[in-house]
């Protein structure tokens, strides 16, 4: 760095000025769709015609939102996807969590098998599921069930994989002792192992909370029944359904506005843990 | 548990090791692994939805499926041929534009003197995190006929298209510009996959280019943080031996920095093209194929057989072509990017560092 210092010590000034130029555009780019999305939620659908570039709506109104929450199913969308979310993050960590101790630590026959199949099946993309994966939630009777919509998701072979390498990261000893002191190996596993596990766990959380509050398609294949109906598909047949006529526009991006506000949330909350570490950067 | 004694030891710790990864194998093996041989089952068979495909009068009819969709010659065919046509496009542009531009995000967001650091990282990876229905919900608005994209268009005297309306191909427009209305003979008359060689060429139309930039627009800020570990893992110390050797920026980004960070463009490069023949949500949400079928991807169409045009067999043997295809496509980008042994461009640096980069970075790499 000194180096390079030294070199440009003869124009530092506009050199340090493009660069902020550039970012500051670069930024407005990808920051100013956001700024919109909110500002025409809070427009009238004339005014978001009329004015689609604008960040101030003539009339400010919450009649979107009035008609999201008071006139339509997106409350039963909104609780669906909260429940699946909190079910499929729960099961994530815990099952993820067990397995990856068992595959780092456990000695047992199979254990080499075992890996090599998850790791294979890391590689089967998503979207060539989608008819499978109706076949089999069809097949065990739990298609249009909570069932089906949280079992399929529950286990999630990279959090396995993260897991794993996390307690293959941290020493024996500890547990050794734990060991050695008489506790079993769950018990070993669930006191001693797992505290010490908090940061690859806040991973598998945030992976899993994104991951399922996200998710689509597999709601698509898994459910048909309004009742059961999440966010991301009821979103999306808003969305569809009035696309010819191009109106509406600020009940769309109110509801887009509402179902991104819990993942910005958890983003905010754990973002320099987002920022500074690869795993967790991953977008599954 | 019950408790540990010195010869139970191994046995107890079998029994947890199995008890332990039980789910997961239950969970994964019931909804993946099964999964995947029924639907093989039901890619060589003429079942149509109804019962169970197992049952005693769905018929085998062999590669039938995949002959409909590869040489049958009909309406599959064709639908196939857009499919392929439009993902290949969707490809050929998003993985380069994406990996340039998460490098370059990456590289001056690196800085250690820059102020506002945190900032314009977060600006860049929070469309990252947002849903693709919410996204794609935004961006039929900006891209609609009198949307804001238009509107700023206006404002330099350039009339927009009707994005997500106007399945005209973008190199078509352009030709069309330059007098060009038809193709030579030789385009028109061939075709593969029931597709002429002309409509091949057509580009993406602008409802797909509107896809495009989206992708582009959600992934290059993930990518930036893989790109930003990578460059926080480089030695500053070659690059300072490059700075007394005279190199400039660009040589010292292209013969240093570079070639040190490409266990990191491997994954950027894999990860990006199993992506994009993933293309599902935001068709889903958009436009359904349409315009003019110019935004039909293959797993959409994996889908919409199925589902709506209740030819499952046909979407099954869609799905695992396209499966054939990410496997094809994520071989042959690790053999081009392969290390061979003797490459000019090594011979610069200094022997330690070329064992470092060497090294695969995590477990990815």
């Amino acid at each position: 760095m000194t180096a390079v210092a030294l070199r440009h010590r003869g124009r530092p000034a506009w050199g340090q000025i493009g660069l902020y130029g550039v970012l500051c555009v670069l930024a407005l780019v990808y920051i100013y769709p956001f700024l919109v999305q909110l500002a025409t939620s809070f427009k009238t659908d004339p005014d978001a015609a009329a004015q689609p570039v604008s960040l101030v709506p003539q009339a400010f109104t919450w009649q979107a939102y009035e008609r999201l929450f008071l006139h339509s199913d997106f409350p039963v969308w909104f609780m669906n996807s909260a429940v699946v979310t909190l079910l499929v993050t729960l099961g994530r960590v815990f099952f993820c969590s067990l397995a990856g101790y068992a595959l780092a630590r456990l000695r047992f026959r199979g254990r080499a098998v075992i890996f090599a199949a998850l790791v294979a099946v890391m590689s089967v993309p998503a979207v060539v599921l989608l008819i499978p994966k109706f076949l089999v939630i069809n097949s065990l009777g739990i298609y249009d069930s909570y069932a089906g919509m949280v079992l399929p998701l529950l286990v999630d072979a990279a959090g396995v994989f993260i897991m794993k390498n996390f307690f293959e990261s941290i020493p024996r000893s500890v547990e050794e002792q734990a060991r050695i002191d008489g506790a079993g190996i769950f018990r070993t596993f669930w006191s001693v192992v797992l505290p010490m596990a908090r940061p690859a766990l806040i991973t598998i959380v945030i992976l899993s909370f994104q991951g399922s509050w996200n998710e689509l398609s597999h709601f698509i294949v898994a459910t048909q029944s309004p009742e059961l109906t999440t966010l991301t598909k009821g979103v999306a047949s808003l969305a569809s359904g009035q696309l010819s006529q191009g109106s509406e526009y600020p009940i769309k991006l109110a509801a887009a506005v509402i179902m991104t506000i819990p993942v910005a949330v958890m983003f905010f909350i754990f973002q320099r843990r987002i920022m500074n570490s690869t795993e967790g950067a991953v977008k599954e | 548990m019950s408790t540990v004694t010195r010869a139970g030891v191994g046995r107890g710790e079998a029994a947890a090791g199995w008890l332990f990864t039980l789910p997961v194998i239950i969970i994964l093996g019931l909804f993946l692994l099964v999964p995947v041989v029924m639907a093989l089952w039901v890619s060589f068979s003429d079942w149509t939805g109804r019962g169970s495909p197992f049952s005693a009068d769905v018929g085998l009819v062999g590669a039938e499926n995949y002959e409909a969709v590869t040489t049958g010659g009909g309406l599959a065919e064709r639908d196939f041929g857009l499919a392929m046509r439009n993902n290949a496009w969707y490809a050929v542009l998003v993985i380069p534009l994406q990996t340039a531009l998460s490098l370059f995000l990456a590289v001056l967001v690196n800085r250690a003197v820059l102020r506002g650091r945190g900032f314009f990282r977060t600006a860049f990876y929070f469309p990252s995190v947002t849903s693709s229905v919410a996204i794609t919900v935004l961006w039929l608005f900006l891209f609609s006929s009198s949307g804001a994209v238009n509107r700023i268009l206006s404002w330099i005297g350039v009339a927009g298209p009707n994005w997500f309306n106007d399945p005209t191909g973008v190199v078509h427009a352009a030709l069309r510009g330059i007098g060009v209305d038809r193709g030579p003979e030789v385009l028109t008359e061939n075709s593969f996959l029931s597709v002429s060689w002309w409509e091949w060429l057509a580009g993406p139309s602008f409802a797909m280019s509107a896809f495009i930039l989206m992708a582009i627009f959600t992934t290059s800020g993930t990518f930036m943080l893989l790109f930003l570990a990578g460059l926080q893992n480089l030695g500053q110390d070659v690059d300072e031996a490059a700075v007394m050797d005279g190199a400039g920026i660009w040589q010292r980004f292209w013969h240093v920095t570079l070639p040190q960070l490409k266990p990191v463009l491997f994954t950027v490069l894999t990860l990006g093209l199993i992506g994009c023949w993933q293309v599902f949500d935001q068709i889903y949400t958009g436009t359904q194929g349409g315009p003019g079928k110019t935004t039909l991807t293959p797993a959409y169409l994996s889908y919409q057989s199925a589902f709506i045009s209740q030819e499952w067999g046909q979407g099954a043997a869609i799905a695992f072509i396209l499966f054939l295809i990410i496997v094809a496509m994520t071989l042959l980008q690790r053999w081009i990017l392969r290390d061979r042994p003797i490459s000019g461009r090594r011979r610069m640096l200094p022997a330690d560092q070329d064992s470092l980069s060497a090294q695969p970075k995590g477990g990815r790499g």
